[in-house]
C-alpha cells in the first residue's frame, strides 16, 4: 500500500474518532453545567479548554459554555474540533478514494454534506448526538464491510490511539473539575459506558470503581488500557520491520504506557491521574510520530531551491 | 406583542403562575419571561423535540395499536424552594406515620386497643393480608418508596389526596421528564438553580440493600415486573437499568430451601431483596390468588422465613385505604406525637352517623370515591354527573357505605399548558416519592406533576388522558464545598497539556491545491505562451 495512502487510513480513523470522542466529552461538559446550579462555569470551561490545549482569553475575560462550544465544537477550521476533524477526516478519505470501499466514502462524505445542516447552536445536544450517531456509521462499516487486510489496520490502528487519547483527556477533565465537576455516572454515560459499568458492578458505584472502569476495564472498548491494547495489535500484525529497525518504538511506546497503567495499584494511578493521564496523551502522540515515521516516511518534502552555485 | 399568554382567563383555582390581580408570582418570573419572549413557532418546536425525544427513548404508550409519546408539556412547574422545605418534611412525616401504623397493624395492634382506629376498619379493608401478619422487615421499613399524592386548594395551601405505600408508579417519568426538558431548554437551566432529581435511583439501591435480611453483606437485589406488556414497563426497566440490577420475571424466581433463587447462565443465583413492581394478589400462588403466572410460588414462604425481602411489604395497601386516609392525621398525632404538617382534604365517612345522609342529599356538589380504588377507577365527580349516574350512585353508596368516601370539589391549582390556543391554565396535582431507608425519610425534590389536559377536567390520572410536567424546585443552600483550591476547577498547568496532532497534509494540502487546481484549469496569457510553437 501507498505510504500516502495508508497515512490517509491512519488519519480518517483518528479523526473521526476524534469527533465522535469530543462530541461525548462536550456533552458532559455543558450538561454537567447545566445539572449543577452551583458550577462555577468560567472556571470549568478554563480547565476544559486547557485540557484540549486551546488558548484560552485572557483572565479579565469570562469564558462561557458558548466560547467553548465554538472552539470545541464548531469551528471548521481547527482540525481539534468536531466540525474541523469531520472535514479533516473527508478530506483525508477523498485522498484514499481508490482503496476504501464507497460505502465508507459515502458515509464520510454524508457527514461533510450533512454539516452545515446540523451546526444548530442553540441545539448542541442534538448536534452531539448527530456526530455520535455519523461516527457509528463510519465505525460499523469499518467494522463490517473492510476485508481485514492492512486499509483495515491503519484505520483501527488510528482509532485507537485517537480513542486511548481521547479518554486520557476526559479523565483529565474529570480530575481537574473539582467538587463541582460531572459526576462519574455522567462521565460513564457519555462513553456509553454506565450500564456496562452499572452491571459489572451491580449497582455499588464508588467513584475509584468508575474511575478504574474507564482505565483499565479488560472488556469495555472505550478503555484506555483495552484501546491501547487494540492499537498494539494492529502494529503487532502491521510491521514486518524496517530494513533498518531493530525495535517497534510506537509499540514500545503504547505498550509501555499500557502496562504502567494495568500493572500498578488503582490507588497509585489516582492519586496522580492527571500526570499519569499526561503520560498516556504523550505516548499517543509520540507513538503517531514514530507511526508516521516508519510506515510513511515520504515527509521530507523534496524542494527546488534555485540557488546560484 | 402578542405573546402565548394573551387572554389567560383568570378562574376560580389557584393559578401558580398569576396572582388573583393578574401579578407574576417570584417564583416563575424568570421561566414566564424566558416563555413570552419564545414564538409560538418555536415554543411548538421545542415541544416537538421533547416528544421526539420520548419516541426515541421509548417513553411511550399504546394508542390505538400506535406508539404516542407520553405527553409532557413544555411549560414546567416550579415550586419555590421555601414552599417546598415545608411540603418535604409533611411528606416525611406521613410516611413515617404510616410506617408506624402498618407495624402496629401487622404486630400489636395497639393503634386499636386505644382507640384510635376502629378495629373493623383495618379487617374490613380489601388490602389487609392476614399472610403478612408475622413477617418482621429485617431494618423495620416496610415502606421503602411512598407517592403521596397533593394538591394545592383555593387558597394554595397544599393538601393531601391520598397515600400511595404500595408500589406508587410514575418515578421514571420525573427522571425523564427532566432529562428531556434539561436538552430542551438549556438557557433555563442555566439560569435557574433547579434542585436536580437524578439521586433517585443511588437512593432507591441503598434503601433496598439496608433492607436486606441480616447477615447478607453484598445483597442481591432484584425489580420484579409483571413483563413487557405492563404499562408502567418502562419505568421497571429504567430503575433496574440505572440500578444497575436484574430486571426479572416471576418465571425468572424460583423458591428451593427455603430461598429465593434466579435462573441464570451461570447456574441459580440467590435473591436477597426483591423490589416488586407485581400486585400483592399476584405475588404467590401458593399465598394469593392461585391463578397468578405473574408471581413465584412460595415468595411469601421465604419472607416469612426472613431470608428474602419483599419491598415494599406485602399488606401495605391497608395503609393507602381511602377510608384509614381519613384517619392519619390522628395518627400521626398517636404514633409521632406531633401535628400534622400537610392537611388532609376534608372527607366524609360514610359509617359515621349523619354522614351518609348528608352526602347522598349533596351528591352533585361532592367527589366520591371508592376506598380501594387507584389512578382515578370508579370516581365520580357529582357535579359533572348525569341524574341517572347519580341515582345509580346513591343506591352503591346505601349498600356499601365502608366501600367509599365523599370529598367537596377541590378546585386543583393550575399551571399554564400548552394547548390548540396557546398557553391556558389546566389543573394539576402533585406525586412527591419518598423512599425509606431506616434511618430517615428522604423526598426527591419535587416529584410528578400530572395535568389534566382537557378544558377544566379535575382528574389526572395518566389512565384517563393526563399528561406530565417536569417539577422544578428552586434554589436551596448551595452543597457545602471547602474553600480548597482543589474543590474548584482547574487548568492543566502550563507546558503540560499535550497538543492535539493533526496530518500535517492537511495544513500543506492548501497549497498543493492552488497548485493543482492551477495545472488543470490554465488560465490564458502564461500558459498559453508557454505551449506556443517557437
Amino acid at each position: 500500500m501507498l505510504s500516502r495512502i495508508a497515512e490517509s487510513l491512519f488519519w480518517i480513523g483518528r479523526y473521526i474518532e476524534r469527533a465522535d470522542d469530543t462530541a461525548r466529552l462536550l456533552d458532559v461538559h455543558v450538561q454537567s453545567l447545566l445539572e449543577d446550579p452551583w458550577a462555577e462555569e468560567d472556571l470549568a470551561c478554563r480547565s476544559l479548554l486547557s485540557v484540549m490545549d486551546s488558548p484560552a482569553p485572557p483572565p479579565t475575560e469570562a469564558v462561557g459554555r458558548a466560547q467553548v462550544l465554538a472552539i470545541l465544537a464548531y469551528d471548521r477550521e481547527s482540525p481539534a474540533a468536531i466540525a474541523g476533524a469531520l472535514l479533516a477526516a473527508r478530506e483525508n478519505a477523498r485522498r484514499a478514494r481508490e482503496v476504501i470501499s464507497t460505502e465508507l466514502w459515502e458515509a464520510v462524505n454524508a457527514t461533510w454534506n450533512q454539516l452545515p445542516s446540523h451546526l444548530d447552536l442553540s441545539q448542541p445536544h442534538e448536534y452531539f448526538r448527530w456526530v455520535r450517531e455519523r461516527a457509528a456509521v463510519v465505525a460499523g462499516i469499518v467494522d463490517s464491510a473492510t476485508a481485514r487486510d492492512d486499509t483495515w489496520r491503519f484505520l483501527v490502528l488510528g482509532r485507537s490511539i485517537e480513542r486511548a487519547d481521547m479518554t486520557a483527556r476526559l479523565l483529565t477533565m474529570r480530575a481537574l473539575a473539582g467538587a463541582g465537576g460531572p459526576t462519574w455516572s455522567t462521565l460513564l454515560r457519555s462513553c456509553g459506558a454506565h450500564e456496562a459499568y452499572l452491571r459489572r458492578y451491580r449497582g455499588i458505584d464508588s467513584d475509584d470503581s468508575a474511575a478504574g472502569f474507564l482505565l483499565r476495564d479488560q472488556l469495555f472498548p472505550r478503555s484506555i488500557v483495552h484501546a491501547l491494547a487494540e492499537a498494539e495489535a494492529c502494529l503487532a500484525v502491521l510491521g514486518p520491520p524496517g530494513e533498518r529497525a531493530t525495535e517497534d518504538a510506537a509499540r514500545m511506546r503504547l505498550g509501555h504506557a499500557r502496562t504502567s497503567l494495568e500493572y500498578r495499584p488503582l490507588r497509585d494511578v489516582l492519586d496522580r491521574l492527571p500526570a499519569k493521564m499526561e503520560t498516556v496523551q504523550r505516548a499517543c502522540s509520540a507513538a503517531s510520530d514514530d507511526v508516521r515515521a516508519r510506515y510513511f516516511p515520504s515527509r521530507a518534502t523534496t524542494t527546488w531551491v534555485g540557488e546560484a552555485l | 406583542m402578542a405573546d402565548l399568554f394573551d387572554d389567560y382567563p383568570a378562574g376560580a383555582a389557584w393559578d401558580e403562575v398569576f396572582d388573583r390581580t393578574g401579578a407574576v408570582r417570584p417564583a416563575y418570573a424568570h421561566v414566564r419571561d424566558t416563555l413570552v419572549q419564545m414564538s409560538e413557532t418555536e415554543l411548538r418546536g421545542r415541544a416537538d423535540a421533547l416528544a421526539r425525544s420520548y419516541l426515541n427513548q421509548g417513553v411511550t404508550f399504546d394508542f390505538a395499536g400506535e406508539e404516542r409519546p407520553f405527553p409532557l408539556d413544555v411549560a414546567p412547574r416550579v415550586i419555590d424552594g421555601d414552599v417546598w422545605d415545608t411540603v418535604a418534611p409533611g411528606v416525611a412525616q406521613r410516611v413515617r406515620a404510616l410506617e408506624a401504623f402498618l407495624a402496629d397493624v401487622y404486630g400489636a395492634q395497639r393503634a386499636v386497643a386505644d382507640g384510635v382506629v376502629p378495629h373493623a376498619l383495618i379487617t374490613s379493608s380489601t388490602h389487609f393480608h392476614r399472610a403478612a401478619h408475622g413477617i418482621e422487615p429485617p431494618n423495620g421499613v416496610r415502606v421503602q418508596v411512598a407517592g403521596i399524592d397533593l394538591v394545592r386548594d383555593e387558597a394554595g395551601d397544599f393538601r393531601v389526596l391520598e397515600d400511595n405505600v404500595r408500589v406508587p408508579s410514575g418515578v421514571s417519568y420525573v427522571l425523564s421528564n427532566r432529562r428531556a426538558m434539561a436538552q430542551t431548554f438549556p438557557e433555563l437551566f442555566a439560569a435557574l438553580r433547579i434542585r436536580p432529581v437524578s439521586d433517585y435511583p443511588r437512593r432507591l439501591l441503598a434503601a433496598l440493600t439496608a433492607a436486606a435480611p441480616a447477615g447478607v453483606d453484598d445483597p442481591t437485589v432484584v425489580v420484579l415486573t409483571p413483563g413487557v406488556f405492563n404499562s408502567a414497563y418502562f419505568e421497571h426497566s429504567l430503575l433496574a437499568r440505572t440500578m444497575g440490577v436484574e430486571l426479572v420475571e416471576g418465571r425468572d424466581l424460583f423458591c428451593s430451601g427455603g430461598r429465593v433463587w434466579m435462573r441464570t447462565t451461570q447456574g441459580r443465583r440467590r435473591v436477597d431483596v426483591i423490589y416488586r413492581r407485581v400486585d400483592d394478589e399476584y405475588l404467590d400462588p401458593v399465598a394469593f390468588r392461585q391463578d397468578s403466572l405473574l408471581g413465584s410460588p412460595g415468595l411469601m414462604t421465604c419472607a416469612r422465613l426472613g431470608t428474602v425481602t419483599i419491598a415494599n411489604a406485602v399488606g401495605n395497601g391497608v395503609a393507602d385505604d381511602k377510608l384509614v386516609y381519613t384517619y392519619v392525621p390522628e395518627l400521626i398525632r398517636y404514633f409521632l406525637g406531633e401535628e400534622p404538617l400537610i392537611a388532609n382534604v376534608d372527607t366524609w365517612r360514610l359509617e359515621d352517623p349523619g354522614a351518609l345522609e348528608e352526602v347522598l342529599d349533596r351528591l352533585d356538589e361532592l367527589v366520591v370515591k371508592p376506598v380501594d380504588g387507584s389512578g382515578g377507577k370508579g370516581l365520580v365527580i357529582g357535579p359533572a354527573a348525569s341524574a341517572a349516574e347519580l341515582d345509580r350512585l346513591r343506591d352503591r353508596l346505601r349498600r356499601d357505605p365502608r366501600g367509599w368516601i365523599a370529598q367537596p370539589v377541590v378546585q386543583l391549582s393550575t399551571v399554564p399548558t400548552l394547548v390548540e390556543d396557546g398557553l391556558r391554565p389546566r389543573h394539576v396535582d402533585l406525586r412527591p416519592f419518598a423512599v425509606n431507608d431506616g434511618e430517615n425519610v428522604w423526598v426527591l425534590p419535587g416529584g410528578l406533576t400530572r395535568v389534566a389536559l382537557p378544558e377544566g377536567e379535575l382528574v389526572v390520572n395518566s389512565s384517563q388522558g393526563g399528561g406530565s410536567k417536569d417539577t422544578w424546585v428552586l434554589g436551596g443552600v448551595p452543597p457545602a464545598r471547602s474553600s480548597r483550591a482543589a474543590e474548584h476547577p482547574q487548568s492543566v498547568p502550563v507546558g503540560s497539556s499535550v497538543p492535539i496532532d493533526a496530518n500535517p497534509d492537511d495544513t500543506r494540502a492548501q497549497s498543493m491545491q492552488q497548485q493543482q487546481s492551477r495545472s488543470t484549469t490554465p488560465s490564458s496569457g502564461l500558459d498559453g505562451a508557454a505551449v506556443a510553437p517557437c
